[in-house]
């Protein structure tokens, strides 16, 4: 176990710097150090400027995804010895403006995330204070799309997201899948339309970034393929594809 | 100057139920949060939120009169009776609206919202999502929250994503705005109001083994605190049983009340050996298991002799871990290596709420007309000495409803603001505190400080206190926060562009004066009730402690005063499980 490890910071300060540069600093090993424990090292005693997102600490919130050591992960899970032999490389997010330091502007991101119209849209209203009812095995369906934390990862990492800035990415698109999977939700028509666009879900190319780097291991790739398949199925006039692969 | 009817400061669940109830009673209302909204820390909640639903084959006879008594029973009778009733019976119907909302509930064979075991409940009444229950009630209100935004065209409800606030500003004994920094450009900005909500959580950070968010700082409280608001029952601090060695983060009830077993070095479930938790075992109440699960620690009894104890869920079995638990196995896979389907997971108590807080009425109105509080941050009181897991998720969709529409009220009823000097002088003054603090370039450490708080009350203010402790701990926090007015940012300085270095600090400030009054609440209960628990006076004495404790900014320490307890539906018995 090293003693000390090097962090490399993507530092910029838009409203002083001409463009982004690097920092170093030494940052002593504690044990089970995690990357953000080794980023409140350096705000808590070195430079308490250094900006970065945080909140929960236990991979649950999304305010830390940041480009680690080659890849995509949140800084709060990712264990200082499982990723580095001394130098532990942090820049933020691609394809996003910088804010300061490690802070991205996510506004693009939310934009997507709010066209696609993120919220259930049920056929009947509800009998007064009664639940709608839904089986267990609909329910199933649910289970991996409503687990997304919207950290970014999956959109941000996604190379068509790096051509085509208004691309909708797989987060909003999962999104979309988590509602059209729904057995409450009546509006499937309206958000295969909305998502059947120039700049939706045929741009995907079966790229698997989102889906290698997904921190809970969702699938966004198999989402946007199995909304690709509804579209299809719809022109064509066939019934429904049921389940996905 | 921007200027909405309503102001909701923080974006979790307390703040987006009232922002959403305020614009359904046609109030322009604008949310401000200091993180995004889905990246508060409502999502953390894990195991579910109680209402007497009745969907579980064993609940049918279940009620919300009998939710109401298991919640006073459990506060150690210290909650204000008809506030917890009032929060029961609202509870089936919020818990469903958010399920109409699209919240995605797990369900039972008959498809309705399923329900879990939780501690010191008389029924199965825990509503739940496998074990990320917060996660998909916070999404699930954002959403809706997201749609009243779009629909609303003249901008009624509108989200500052990412303004710090920093002050309340109150003229003539009403509170009518606030000041906040816009992050991003660090720009000081004056918010008018007719009314304001303050939804901010609690202040688990003043301790270093907390489960909390690391913005879970308590600066709400003290904002509230510092304007003459009283804040209520500090002492009342709850440490969850169950959190991961190390980091501390939460280990869901729902682990126990699945099934999962607590044992010791010798892997006896050692729960049995006390008298307090020999009957309910893993699910008695969070105060009775982690005083015992510390006491076993004390006596060696940890693994290893260290201290902590195994949570063992291997007995329940891949399917229902990999079904129910999800969520817990990932943490315990990535934080320290653990598949809990082959290992027990390694566990300690750890600090997880905040009883306490800024002291309101059963509407959520504060001592300043006009001004408000829901959630964590708020003492209304229905958790007492000691919550109820389940219920804190309640208490947010129920009273951010209801206080939000107290605030409709209050804000037709006449309570507008006017334009006027007071805002400007707002401003200045937050500005010149904090050119202060940036021109200070050295002094107290920050991290010092910090560190030094957040070990003296883990170690002196924990489960088990006494005169000697407090005293000593009370004396290092009175330290500390002189220490705390010559503290520097540390580093070359910069811009004030998300410059963590100064939200780092007025978050130490805020912890600091909680923890004051947490400390002083404690020594002053020469009592045992709930959470509070005291070697030196090991019994509930409800002659002379059946109060709330107040505590009210006296120059720069708190002043203490009781206030009765809303009795009326249930006598004070012995609590037994």
């Amino acid at each position: 176990m090293r003693k000390e490890y090097t962090f490399k910071v993507l530092r910029y300060d838009p409203a002083r710097d001409r463009r982004p540069h690097y920092q170093s600093f030494r940052v002593p090993y504690t044990e089970a150090m995690t990357v953000l424990d080794g980023l409140f090292y350096i705000q808590y005693r070195l430079d308490g400027t250094l900006a970065f997102r945080n909140a929960c600490r236990a991979a649950v919130c999304g305010s830390c995804a940041m480009h680690i050591n080659g890849k995509y992960r949140l800084a709060c899970e990712t264990q200082v010895t499982h990723i580095s032999r001394g130098t532990v490389c942090i820049r933020p997010m691609s394809n996003l403006p910088i804010m300061k330091d490690l802070v991205t502007d996510m506004t693009k991101f939310w934009e997507k995330y709010r066209y696609i119209e993120p919220w259930l849209i049920p056929g009947k209203p509800a009998i007064s204070n009664a639940e709608y009812v839904q089986t267990p095995d609909q329910r199933i369906n649910l289970d991996l799309v409503v687990d997304c934390i919207l950290c970014g990862i999956c959109t941000q990492s996604c190379t068509v997201t790096a051509t085509d800035e208004n691309y909708l990415g797989p987060a909003a698109l999962l999104k979309a899948d988590r509602f059209i999977s729904d057995s409450r939700d009546s509006a499937t028509f309206e958000r295969l339309d909305l998502i059947d666009s120039e700049h939706g879900l045929w741009k995907c190319h079966t790229i698997y970034n989102c889906q290698l780097l997904c921190p809970k291991k969702l699938n966004p790739t198999g989402a946007i393929k199995s909304l690709q398949r509804r579209i299809v199925h719809r022109y064509l006039s066939y019934n429904e594809p049921s389940g996905r692969d | 100057m921007k200027y909405h009817q309503a102001l909701v400061v923080g974006a979790g669940l307390a703040g987006l139920r009232s922002a959403v109830e305020l614009n359904q009673n046609n109030i322009n209302v604008a949310v401000i949060s200091r993180v995004h909204p889905i990246r508060s820390h409502s999502l953390a909640a894990q195991g579910g939120i109680n209402a007497a639903l009745g969907n579980h084959p064993r609940g049918k006879a279940d009620s919300t009169e009998k939710h109401a008594f298991d919640t006073i029973k459990g506060s150690d009778y210290l909650a204000d009776q008809l506030s917890a009733l009032k929060m029961t019976q609202e509870g089936p119907r919020r818990i469903r609206e958010m399920e109409n909302w699209g919240c995605p509930f797990s369900r039972t064979s008959e498809g309705l919202i399923a329900q879990r075991p939780f501690g010191g409940a008389g029924f199965p009444r825990t509503a739940y999502a496998t074990d990320k229950t917060g996660h998909v009630l916070l999404h699930t209100l954002y959403e809706k929250a997201v749609q009243l935004e779009q629909a609303s065209e003249r901008q009624n409800f509108v989200f500052y994503d990412e303004y710090f606030v920093m002050d309340l500003i109150i003229d003539e004994g009403k509170c009518v705005g606030v000041v906040a920094m816009e992050m991003r450009t660090g720009k000081l900005e004056v918010f008018r109001a007719d009314a304001v909500m303050l939804a901010t959580g609690g202040a688990g950070r003043m301790y270093g083994n907390t489960t909390n968010a690391l913005i879970s700082t308590g600066l709400g409280m003290s904002l509230a605190y510092r304007q003459g608001v009283p804040l209520k029952d500090m002492e009342f601090i709850q440490f969850h049983p169950t959190t991961l060695l190390g980091s501390n983060i939460l280990m869901t009830e729902g682990c126990r009340g699945e099934g999962g077993y607590l044992v010791n070095d010798k892997g006896e479930r050692f729960l049995a050996n006390y008298p307090d938790s020999a009957k309910a075992m893993e699910v008695a109440p969070r105060d009775i298991t982690s005083r015992n699960m510390t006491r076993e620690i004390l006596e060696g009894r940890g693994i290893g002799g260290k201290d902590y104890l195994h949570l063992d869920l291997r007995h329940l079995g891949e399917k229902k871990i990999t079904t129910r638990l999800p969520g817990i196995r990932d943490i315990a896979m990535n934080f320290v290596s653990v598949d809990p389907i082959k290992e027990p997971i390694p566990v300690q108590p750890g600090q997880h709420y905040t009883m306490g807080g800024i002291s309101t009425d059963d509407s959520c109105a504060t001592s300043i007309p006009g001004l408000y509080a829901a959630g964590e941050c708020a003492c209304i009181s229905v958790h007492g000495a000691n919550r109820l897991g389940g219920n804190s998720l309640l208490e947010t969709i129920v009273f951010g409803a209801i206080g939000g529409e107290a605030m409709a009220k209050y804000i037709e009823g006449g309570g507008a603001s006017k334009p006027g000097k007071v805002f400007e002088q707002a401003l200045d003054k937050v500005e010149k505190e904090l050119n202060e603090l940036e021109s200070r370039k050295k002094g107290e450490s920050f991290a010092e400080i910090k560190e030094t708080m957040a070990s003296t009350m883990a170690e002196k203010v924990g489960i088990f206190r006494d005169e000697t402790q407090l005293s000593e701990a009370l004396k290092i926090i009175q330290n500390l926060k002189e220490r705390f007015k010559k503290v520097f940012i540390p580093g070359p300085g910069g811009s004030r562009s998300f410059n963590f270095g100064i939200y780092n600090i007025l978050d130490l400030g805020g912890n600091l004066d909680t923890a004051e009054c947490v400390i002083m609440g404690a020594l002053n209960r020469k009592e045992s009730r709930g959470s509070h628990f005291r070697n030196d006076f090991p019994n509930r004495d409800d002659e002379k402690f059946l109060k709330h404790t107040v505590y009210s900014l006296e120059g720069e320490h708190p002043c203490i005063e009781y206030r009765e307890v809303g009795l009326g539906l249930w006598e004070p018995k012995e609590r037994k499980y």
